[in-house]
């Protein structure tokens, strides 16, 4: 894997035409390329990248003049946060809004509940973006179009969200970002109502004579949750993947926009490391919630232990 | 049935079609000879198919937008792509408004002056094309594989499946821009880098009905007529396994020209000699802070409409050609 990306990355393009200065001799132009180790052959610089990607060194950008790991490890609390925003504003909106779509599937409003979710499916992200750029910033006023706003440094990470003036900056992306899971959270939550709510259990709930509120909040939730948390666990990676197409609408300084950018200007130590640090980052949330789901769902249990 | 007393095997082998297609009534024209019902299973698709009327009308919407992104140089009313036709002086006009020689640009014009409502038909095309040839060749592919893992089972189908499981771990948009990255930009790449992340889909899906195909009786007559392993996968299995293929493959191609959207909006996508949609929408990204929002608005239009009649479509198919759901 990382051969591929390395090689791939590193056959494309001449960064030398990007970086150097058109008027620059040939003096300074090999002296870039020495700096960068562009003159030795692609298998020697390979084994260099791999013998420093093992101790943490995924090399230095060519246009910041960084390493390209700390300059994503700096990006990526923005990515994050907006991740996670967009995750609970998913969970926040879309559960309500399943079970009521369940418990009531004929009413008007499920239906339209329904639609709108077919429709969160269908559009895509960016272009629902900057509609919303259209609508909320440019004619309306509302709220700012691009960039973080006023961030708050906690632990040696900036955020956005314990500002007003960020809060605002972050509402949109966040809201654009969640969309698509909002939909697979709402058709989640309704296909779980809907099994659930036919259920002895919560027939013998109801005869117990329990309240309408407890028997949803409780018995209710608790069940459609299992599905609901599995499938997030795993979209949790799809949202970081997403955040580069919402990151670049919204200019959001994360490590989406980070990549894209590096690509246009052939910066290849950021794009092979990113690519790696995100190949890393899915194994590993991969693993967490196949473990997850274990300790969620005792079935997934007793049928390994059966088989 | 007693086409074991057949002696050549073509004539044998085309009894076991006319039975495969009474077993299944999804078997659409070509295999219908032989069978005697006033309906044959075509016709039947057909009426089940348009019983739902958002389906009959997403139907149709799909054949115009097919038939103006086919059609797209004979029907724009100006070429947007030819320098000599293109004026400056026309850029950035409100919808509806005329130019100089009295035309009139329906949708506006963009940055460039060019009339949007034919750039938009020039974009359809591409975007079309690019997203129904992509799924094409995914199918192929994805189809073969998933075929020769079911039909030939233990370590091939493990190897192949492994793969398929390791690739759909990871979201379709995080695939795409890795191999963007790799193979660099171009129309060709494009598409080389939709194939590979549609094959995956098609592989599980066909693998999964092949698996229960395989185990049916006019699969073991087949092996026992000694038919040779290509023909009986691609004659006998591929014609049952079809109809979740064709389901698959439509939902896919609404993903693929979405995804091919929003590539060629992060510019890693379709070079500009070759706009899509998605390019259009990007283009027009920088004018909309200045209130002028025909120039993303309409080829997003354009998209959505698309996909969500091919989404449609495909959703309908489904219920269709599902047998379970059938009465």
């Amino acid at each position: 894997m990382s051969l591929l990306v390395f090689v791939g990355v590193n056959v494309v393009g001449d960064p030398v035409d990007m970086l150097i200065n058109p008027e620059a001799d040939q003096a300074e132009i090999d002296r870039v390329i020495r700096h960068f180790g562009l003159d030795k052959p692609i298998h020697m610089q390979y084994w260099h990248f791999l013998t420093n990607a093992l101790q943490g060194d995924l090399g230095k950008s060519f246009i910041f003049g960084m390493p390209a790991l700390q300059l994503i490890l700096m990006r990526m609390p923005a990515t994050l946060e907006l991740a996670f925003s967009a995750l609970i504003l998913a969970i926040v909106i879309g559960i309500p809004l399943g079970v009521y779509a369940g418990l009531k599937p004929e009413a008007k409003v499920s239906r339209t509940i329904m639609a709108s979710s077919i429709l969160g499916f269908s559009l895509p992200t960016f272009w629902v973006g900057l509609m919303m750029i259209m609508v909320f910033a440019v004619m309306l006023g509302w709220l700012p179009s691009t960039g973080r706003g006023e961030t708050v440094m906690v632990g040696g990470m900036e955020l956005s969200f314990l500002t007003l003036d960020g809060l605002s900056h972050l509402l949109m992306p966040a809201l654009n970002l969640s969309l698509f899971k909002m939909s697979l959270v709402i058709r989640l939550a309704r296909a779980g109502t809907r099994e659930v709510v036919h259920q002895d259990y919560m027939k013998f709930a109801r005869a117990k004579g329990l309240s309408e509120s407890r028997l949803i909040m409780v018995h209710l939730l608790k069940n459609i949750m299992i599905p609901v948390v599995t499938v997030l666990g795993l979209e949790l990676g799809g949202l970081i993947a997403f955040s580069v197409v919402t990151e670049t609408v919204f200019a959001w300084p994360g490590m989406g926009k980070l990549i894209i950018d590096s690509i246009h200007l052939l910066d290849r130590p950021v794009v092979v490391a990113y690519l790696m640090i995100i190949v890393l980052m899915f194994v590993v949330i991969n693993l967490v919630v196949d473990v997850l789901y274990s300790i969620l769902d005792p079935r997934v249990r007793l049928q390994d232990v059966q088989s | 049935m007693s086409s074991i007393r057949y002696s050549t095997r073509g004539f044998a082998s085309r009894t076991f079609k006319a039975e495969m297609s009474m077993k299944n009534p999804l078997l659409q024209d070509g295999a219908t000879e032989g069978l005697t019902a006033a309906e044959s299973p075509f016709q039947r698709f057909v009426a089940n198919y348009f019983e739902s009327r958002v389906a009959t009308v997403a139907f149709f919407v799909l054949v115009v937008i097919l038939i103006l992104g086919f059609f797209a140089p004979l029907i724009s009313p100006t070429d947007p792509y030819d320098l000599a036709q293109v004026d400056v002086l026309d850029s950035r006009l409100v919808p509806g408004s005329e130019s100089y020689t009295g035309m009139t640009y329906w949708l506006g014009t963009d940055g460039a002056g060019r009339d949007l409502l034919s750039a938009i038909l020039y974009g359809l095309r591409t975007s079309l094309s690019v997203g129904v040839l992509s799924g094409l060749i995914a199918l192929c592919i994805g189809g073969a594989v998933g075929l020769i893992a079911a039909y030939f089972g233990g370590k091939v189908e493990t190897l192949i499946m492994r793969v398929v499981d390791i690739q759909l771990g990871f979201p379709a948009i995080l695939v795409a821009l890795v191999l963007v990255a790799l193979l660099g930009k171009g129309v060709d790449k494009i598409i080389i880098a939709l194939v590979v992340v549609q094959w995956a889909y098609y592989a599980r899906t066909v693998r999964g009905s092949a698996l229960v195909e395989r185990r049916k009786e006019y699969i073991e007559a087949a092996t026992c007529l000694a038919l040779s392993h290509r023909r009986i996968v691609f004659r006998h299995l591929l014609p049952n396994c079809l109809p979740p293929l064709i389901v698959v493959g439509t939902l896919q191609t609404a993903h693929a020209i979405s995804l091919e959207a929003t590539l060629s909006f992060l510019g890693i996508g379709l070079p500009i000699t070759e706009p899509s949609l998605g390019l259009l929408i990007a283009n027009g990204f920088e004018y909309m802070l200045s209130q002028k929002y025909w120039i993303s608005f309409f080829p997003g239009i354009a998209l959505l409409i698309t996909i969500i009649s091919i989404n449609l479509v495909g959703d309908q198919l489904r219920d269709v050609l599902n047998p379970r759901l059938q009465k």
